[in-house]
This record gives structure tokens, sequence and C-alpha cells, in this order.
């Protein structure tokens, strides 16, 4: 023991050897998310007479690489929500866990609540605005469908900032440019949900998702569909885009094959 | 003492310790605002306060959703907002807002809880500056309007900055419309620029003196205000929520806006 207490419990260099310095960084800059890495795009979402339908392709893609043609973007929490995920797929991992814990501390617990999927969405809403709030954002936007205390339909949104908000269709990124108009023409006042049917819930969703195939180059032609209702929760997650039509793409000109 | 690496023993012991870096410190690039368009606008008369907002909620060109309200009840119950006698309406970033409005909220109810009665919309106004301040340098982004009843049961009106500075007024209008309908209140409700005719010679008119209006009037005003703010501004739209604070209770009416 020397009088230069900074020192004790250091290795010595006499014995060890000096050490690589780079090794102890202790300051420099703490690196937070500045930019998503690998990311998964749309997910759209409608509601219907009795429930809500949710969708999302099956892929994350590195920047415009798509490198994972099998990751599901769309997470069931108990037997009350779907929670569709898009943005950073290591973010969406970890909210994953924080919702497993939460799922598992449910099922021991002897109090008999469960989380509906309003609970489920301001609680990712508060994770979401409290690490936006610290600078270190999760980098997802998501949309959680199910049903509220009531048990009438439930579909809110919340982002990387916080931002929460619930609307009869709703879908992030491309979708939002996409899909909303579509869901928004064949559904276009409360009515019109009210009297929605399952099938044409999902047949909207289909119809959503192929266009963004058609138009969103980060999409894919396989993907997950969930439609939860009163029944419980119905997921399938190896759908494939079927009936496309390319046709279209002959007329296109301006730019690609046929620049005049 | 085993000597691990080739160098000689020297008498003073050395230790490793981690280098200061002079890593460059690195810019953000992560921002943690958005801004959710829309407006509200206050009123105040001699016996009650009026607060209005659009109920539109944008993201860049983009429609989030057509009804998410910018005008909350505070203190009240958590679903119904009963028992509630002080208005908040918040406009700009949408999660700061719910975040200050669920501060205020719990501020008010504590109060009742500690002290048996409820809290003065002067004290609640002056809380609220506090709550603001005290985020100065990471502020809640928005521009909030108190409204109530004063001790003597006049309408009350306080309006913020973001960063908590406050004064009272007759009537303010806030958000993107702002700068459209403020010029038509200061002259609808403080008759601006409006003289008595034949008062004087020339120039030299006596001014109109502004009074309470009353309730009929006022709502005539706000929905003047907001029909004519939908016609020049994008982000404003969709529905108008409007509450009345008199010594009965809190009234709530919605009318449509056009969805353009």
């Amino acid at each position: 023991m020397n009088h230069f207490p900074e020192a004790w419990g250091r290795p010595r260099d006499d014995i060890y050897g000096p050490y690589n310095p780079s090794y102890l960084q202790t300051t420099g800059p703490k690196t937070h998310t500045q930019s998503p890495a690998v990311t998964g795009t749309s997910v759209v979402a409608v509601k219907f007479n009795g429930g809500v339908a949710i969708a999302a392709d099956n892929l994350a893609s590195y920047g415009s690489l798509a490198r994972f043609t099998d990751v599901k973007r769309l997470r069931k929490f108990g037997e009350s929500a779907v929670i569709g995920f898009s943005g950073d797929v290591s973010d969406m991992q970890h909210i994953d866990r924080l919702l497993e814990s939460i799922d598992i501390r449910e099922n021991y617990s002897t109090h008999g609540n469960t989380m509906n999927a309003k609970n489920l969405h301001t609680y990712l809403s508060k994770v979401l605005y409290k690490r936006r709030s610290e600078f270190n954002p999760l980098w997802n936007h998501i949309l959680v469908a199910g049903f509220d205390e009531n048990k009438k339909p439930f579909l809110s949104s919340a982002d990387l900032l916080g931002t929460t908000f619930s609307a009869p269709h709703l879908a992030t990124g491309f979708g939002a440019h996409l899909a909303v108009p579509i869901l928004r023409r064949l559904f276009p006042d409360e009515e019109s949900i009210e009297t929605a049917s399952k099938e044409q819930a999902v047949a909207a969703l289909r119809e959503c998702l192929k266009v963004l195939w058609y138009r969103d180059a980060r999409s894919l032609d396989k993907y997950s569909i969930a439609v939860i209702s009163e029944a419980g929760i119905e997921i399938e997650e190896d759908q494939q885009i079927e009936a496309q039509s390319w046709a279209f793409a002959e007329a296109i000109k301006g730019y690609g094959a046929q620049v005049n | 003492m085993t000597i691990l690496t080739g160098q000689p023993p020297s008498e003073a012991i050395g230790y490793s310790f981690a280098k200061a870096t002079s890593a460059p410190v690195r810019e953000h690039s992560f921002y943690p605002y958005t801004d959710n368009g829309g407006s509200t606008l206050g009123i105040s008369g001699s016996d009650f306060a009026i607060l209005a907002g659009d109920t539109r909620s944008v993201a860049g060109y983009n429609i989030n959703s057509r009804y998410v309200p910018k005008v909350f009840k505070i203190g009240g119950d958590d679903e119904t907002g009963e028992g509630a006698h002080i208005l908040l309406s918040v406009v700009g970033f949408a999660a700061d807002g719910q975040a200050l409005k669920e501060r205020l909220d719990a501020v008010v109810k504590m109060y009742k809880y500690q002290h048996g009665k409820s809290m003065s919309v002067r004290a609640c106004a002056q809380r609220l500056s506090t709550i603001l301040y005290q985020k100065r340098f990471f502020p809640y982004y928005v521009h909030a309007i108190l409204a109530g009843l004063d001790e003597d049961g006049k309408g009350a009106l306080y309006t913020y900055d973001p960063v908590g500075s406050y004064e009272r007024e007759q009537c303010r209008a806030a958000g993107s419309a702002a700068s459209l309908m403020m010029p038509f209140l200061d002259n609808q409700v403080n008759f601006k620029n409006q003289y008595i005719p034949g008062s004087g010679e020339g120039h030299a008119l006596e001014p109109k003196k502004a009074e309470p209006l009353p309730r009929k009037t006022v709502e005539q005003l706000v929905r003047d205000a907001f029909t004519s703010a939908v016609e020049r501004h994008i982000e404003v739209g969709d529905g108008l929520q409007m509450m009345v604070v008199t010594k009965s209770g809190i009234e709530e009416v919605y009318y449509g806006l056009k969805q353009d």
C-alpha cells in the first residue's frame, strides 16, 4: 500500500506489465442510438366490428440490404393484445424482453389482474418517452392492438418521441403514406368501422401490404397478420402476397429501365 | 516478486490509468421534439371561461389522427373528469403536453388530499409556471393555457410560454394558427382599433372600451375563429373541442370541422 489512494487495487505494471490504457476509457463519449441499424418497415392495422386486425412484413433491413427475411414483428402479449413494431430491430428485442418480464410477473401474481391493450400502450409510451427524455431513444414506432377495459376494440400508436395517438386505422413508416389513404377510403367513418367484418378488415390489410410491396423498396412479400377478437388472438406468420400484378410497372416512365 | 515482462524493474512502481482522450464531443443527431400542430384558444367572461382546441394531430404533412384532444380537465376523475374545476390546454409537442397535463393533474389531486380543499386557479397557475420553469433547459415544448374561475367567481385565464412565463389575460390564441386568430380576437374581444363613431374630431376618436362578453357571443367567436383558421392553415381541422367552466361545473361540446 502506498500513499496514492487512486492507485490502490490497480495492477502493478512491474508485475503485470503496462496495461493498454485504451481499454480503461472512462471518459469520452457515451454512445446512444443516433440512428437505427437493422430496421423493420411499416406496420398497418385497422379496427372492425368486434376486434382489430394488424399486419407487418417479415423483413429486417440493414440499410438497403434485405438482411433478415424471417423476422416476426408482431408480438402477442398474453391473450389480450398484439404489438406491431417498426424501426430498430434490436430495440424491438429489448422492448420484447421488457414485455416478457411483465407477462411472467403477471402470470405468477395472485391478484389475477391482467394488463389489457390500453394499459400496455400506456406502459410502452411511457418507456419510449422516458428514453427520449434521456436522449437515448428506443428507435421504434409501435402499434398496439387489442381491447380496452370496457372490452371495446382498441388501436393506438406510440413512437420514439413518446407521441401517442389513436385512430380507427393506423400505419407506421411508409404505410402512413400508402396504406392509410387506402384504409380511409375503404372505411371512411366511425360507422363503416363499426359495421366492417373481420374478413373485410383482413382483406383490406392484405391489399395495403400488396401496395407496400409494390412501392416500398424496404418491404417483403412474406408477412404476418394477426386478428384480435372476442374469440382470442389468431396470428399467422408465414403469409405470402398473392395475385401480384406488375402490369402497372410497364407504364412507368421517367426513371428505371425506361428513361424516356 | 515475479516479473512477467522483460522490463527492467524500477524503483518507482508504475500503475496503469485510463488516459484522458481528446475525442471530440459528438453532437447528438437525435432531435427530441416534434410539432404536432393544431391550435387552442381561450376567452374569459364575467362568470365563465372557455377553452377550445381543434382535434387534429399532424406529423409534417401527415394527419396522425382526427381526434386527439388538446383540452383537459384537471384534478377530476381519471376516466370521466368529474369533479374538475380547472381546464388546461396544451399545444405544440403532444408527448410533452401529455406529460405536463399528467403532472399538473397529480399536483392538483395531491393538493386536495393534503389540504382538504380544492386548489384555487391562482395557486394552480403559479404551480404550472414552476413546473414549466423546472425544465428551463430541456423545456416542455408546449404553449399552455389554464382556465377556471377566480376567488370572485369571475372567469380566469392564464397563458404560458414553454419555459413558464405567464400572465392573466382576457383572451389568447396559441399554436400553429395563433397568428391568424389572435388579431381577430384583439379586434372582437378587446375591441382594438374600434372607436365610438362621432366621439371626436378627425383621428381623435374615443376608443371603444373592452368589457366581458356574454357567453353566447364568445362561443360564436370561438367557432368563427376556428372555421376561419381551418380555411387558411393546413394543420388545423377535423374537430373543435370546446370546454366551458361555470360555477355549475364544466360543459364540453364538440363541433365537426372540415377534414381537408
